[in-house]
């Protein structure tokens, strides 16, 4: 019996909270990844673009909301995203077009690049906070719980509770069907195709008359996409700050890197690896524990390995473990 | 009209900006705007000596900056009394015993054959090390933070005059800078053999972590409570307002005592930094004119080439990453100093990174006088921005209403276009004048 109760408390705490996490983490990643690939730049953009999609989800929410439509039991805001996801296409592509074709056009050095995307990253920022502020907002409604922990409870005679929260599995479900329908679009497409062979090989693609215009403006699109929905996952399930958005920058490249940079399949086992661990290295282990030990070892400390304000240094330290020992990542991504 | 006449005339303008501010607004804001400025020329020094002479893609300056900060801490302020007593061995001594560890498992790593038997006993080194380290630095820092926490709770600096010693402060620039080092030399042998967007994401973690154990360490700062009160080493405006002779020379002048007392002291700092400035200024120089400064743009042209020649690659950009970074730690210990207080939440990637970076942009990447430039004109505006801009929206929405929505949504969102600004100002100067203001030689 003890042990089904650490399993809940496991699961509970850790388990599904980082599955949940891993999920928003990974498709923020992905964004990340396809870029490196294809653009051959580290973006460090990303993570305001995703705060810039969050945004726009989040107005047209409101904009829904004042107009009386809801999506039922589901947040509105599911509802707003195709369209969010639309408008930040074209923002990305305006951008691509006003900045970064210049230098495309010029063969510049990748650090350029970077340099580039910092000076974006001032501007995205900028307008965030402009139309929207720098503070917390919460845009979800609908039913918050599946599964209360209280109902939970009464149903099994546990004494620990599960709770599953909707957003939760509006993570899962979503980001399962995102990443189904990118491995399909690159696999099966002409155009997806085409983007992987511009991604191995940049010269050998043009030479077979791949127009590398479209490659870029396709990818801006699928970014835009994967950006806005990761965005508006991780707000759904925690909260909107502009500055959250911006520091999420560091996991996000974390899983990028650890999973190798350029390939999709590892970003998205980056993104995970980087979840879990963060989730275990901060939690206090007390509860699990003290089911699974006898009475007599039972103890009063947290357990807790390191603090979570330390969860930066958690991704940061797989970071650095991973860039040591295998530089190019855990599936062998590319290196510029 | 030759470049040097252009750069003359570009610093010409930046003072006379300075002074329309002054006379615009006040001469204190002016002064005030010529400190920061002069600060933010420094650290501009420092990331340009990076990444104009060698090329490293260093985006954590902000926790060299901080690491500054904390050196001021630690040099200027008085020791908690009874704190080192009741957990300062403890605390000292965990931490040694966690560096023992990472020391004790790369020898392990080194030693051994790899095979099963080496990662378990890493492992077991790591692990056992780890919870070692927590039993007993655990117990030290709850010691230590439980003596009045409402006014100390930590362990407080070593200065044990005080007030009476301001000149404390001072010290605490070059030992800001020495920090600064050490921990540049830890990321550096890290970080640096791999390629630059890889050190770039690895030193923008490492700040995060300075600036996380910063805000969670109250032993060591006090963490998000913030140490205000750190003495300084120019005068204070109340004991100036006090001293006969200095009343008599300022109403000579005809300011008032208040005011009079505010610039002396604003001009003191002025006074100090200039001084560090062209110090650090003279020492870039002649780094660059030297043998050592060449070597360093031919490794930052052709790596493979100077590789070739024999130039150990690797270490030169240690060298430099660290000298680099322990500039940045000055400039950290002054700001602390001249704001007084150390605020671990004050300090925002946005602002102590990627605006230095901006500086070393703007003013053009490899030249010291372009950093320089950059770092007071870049500060100037950021810091008149806004004002500036709410000025600029209430001019432009004037035909609206006082209370239209939109522009009292616009003044109320005056303070982050300055971001945008900053964006614009460092796209449009990318695309068009890529080498700066003042380009390098």
């Amino acid at each position: 019996m003890d042990a089904l109760n650490a399993l809940v408390a496991f699961a509970n705490f850790v388990f599904i909270p980082g599955l949940a996490y891993g999920a928003q983490l990974a498709m923020g990643a992905l964004g990340v990844t396809l870029i490196y690939g294809i653009l051959r730049f580290s973006n460090f953009a990303h993570g305001d673009t995703m705060a810039f999609g969050t945004m726009v989800t989040i107005l047209l929410t409101w904009g829904l909301q004042s107009l009386g439509i809801s999506f039922g039991p589901l947040p509105t805001a599911l509802l707003a995203l195709p369209f969010a996801i639309g408008i930040t296409g074209l923002f990305l592509l305006g951008t691509d077009r006003v900045i970064y074709k210049f230098y495309r056009a010029q063969k510049v050095k990748p650090v350029i690049l970077v340099i580039v995307a910092m000076g974006v990253m001032f501007v995205y920022n900028g307008i965030v906070r402009f139309i929207i502020g720098p503070d917390d907002i919460g845009f979800r409604d609908g039913v918050s719980r599946l599964i209360s922990p209280r109902e939970f409870k009464e149903w099994s005679g546990l004494a620990e509770g599960l709770g599953l929260r909707t957003t939760t599995v509006i993570t899962l479900v979503t980001a399962f069907i995102a990443m189904a329908l990118l491995f399909w679009f690159l696999n099966k497409t002409r155009t997806g195709k085409s983007m992987r062979a511009f991604s191995d090989n940049e010269d050998l693609a043009l030479l077979s008359g791949i127009n590398p215009e479209r490659v870029v403006m396709v990818t801006w699109m699928i970014v835009a996409a994967l950006a806005t929905t990761a965005g508006v996952l991780y707000g759904l399930d925690k909260s909107f700050k502009a500055f959250t958005y911006f520091q999420l920058l560091l996991p996000i490249f974390a899983a990028a890197i650890v999973g190798g940079l350029g390939s999709p399949q590892g970003a998205i086992a980056g993104g995970f690896v980087i979840a879990f661990s963060e989730v275990t290295v901060t939690y206090a282990w007390k509860k699990v524990y003290n089911y699974l030990v006898p009475e007599a070892w039972e103890t009063t400390s947290l357990l807790q390995l390191l603090s979570t304000d330390y969860k930066f240094a958690v991704s940061f330290g797989i970071l650095i473990i991973v860039l040591l020992f295998k530089p190019t990542g855990i599936f062998k991504g590319q290196s510029v | 009209m030759t470049s040097s006449m252009k750069n003359v005339s570009l610093f010409l303008g930046m003072a006379v900006l300075i002074a329309i501010t002054g006379h615009l607004n006040s001469w204190n804001y002016a002064l005030t705007i010529v400190n920061f400025g002069l600060i933010s020329a420094i650290m501009a020094l420092g990331v340009n000596l990076q990444w104009g002479f060698a090329g490293l893609f260093n985006i954590g300056v902000m926790g060299f900056v901080a690491l500054g900060g904390l050196a001021t801490v630690i040099l200027s302020m008085p020791p908690t009394e009874g704190a080192f007593a009741a957990g300062g061995l403890r605390v000292f001594g965990g931490l040694a015993l966690g560096a023992a560890t990472i020391i004790a498992a790369i020898k392990v790593r080194r030693s051994m054959a790899p095979g099963r038997r080496r990662t378990i006993i890493l492992l077991a080194v790591l692990i056992g090390g780890f919870f070692i380290f927590r039993w007993v630095f655990d117990a030290g820092v709850d010691a230590i933070e439980s003596i009045n926490p409402a006014s100390t709770g930590y362990l407080g600096g070593i200065n044990t005059g005080g007030k009476d010693r301001g000149w404390m402060t001072l010290l605490a620039w070059p030992i800001g800078g020495l920090l600064a080092a050490g921990a540049a030399w830890v990321i550096g042998k890290t970080a640096l053999g791999l390629r630059s967007d890889y050190l770039a994401i690895a030193t923008l973690g490492i700040s995060e972590i300075i600036i996380a154990v910063m805000k969670n360490e109250d032993w060591l700062a006090r963490g998000v409570k913030n140490v205000s009160g750190i003495p300084r080493p120019v005068a204070y405006e109340v004991e100036l307002q006090q001293d006969q002779d200095f009343l008599q020379r300022a109403g000579d002048i005809g300011l008032d005592p208040v005011m009079a007392s505010t610039l002396y002291v604003k001009l003191s700092y002025s006074f100090l930094f200039l001084i560090v400035l062209i110090t650090l200024l003279i020492l870039a120089e002649l780094a660059l004119k030297s043998p050592w400064g060449r070597m360093m743009r031919a490794i930052r042209d052709n790596e493979d080439a100077a590789e070739a020649m024999g130039k150990d690659v690797k270490g030169r950009h240690l060298q430099i990453f660290i000298l680099g970074s322990a500039i940045c730690g000055i400039a950290g210990a002054m700001l602390t100093t001249v704001e007084g207080q150390l605020t671990p939440t004050s300090y925002q990637p946005l602002r102590f990174t990627f605006l230095i970076w901006v500086m070393v942009i703007v003013g053009g990447s490899g030249n010291n006088f372009g950093s320089i430039l950059g770092g007071m004109f870049i500060m100037w505006l950021w810091l008149i921005a806004p004002e500036a801009g709410t000025w600029i929206v209430q001019t432009i929405t004037s035909p609206l209403a006082e209370d239209h929505w939109l522009r009292l949504h616009l003044l109320g969102s005056v303070a982050h276009m300055r971001l945008m600004t900053m964006g614009a100002i460092m796209l449009l100067v990318l695309r068009f004048r890529p080498n700066g203001l003042i380009p390098e030689r």
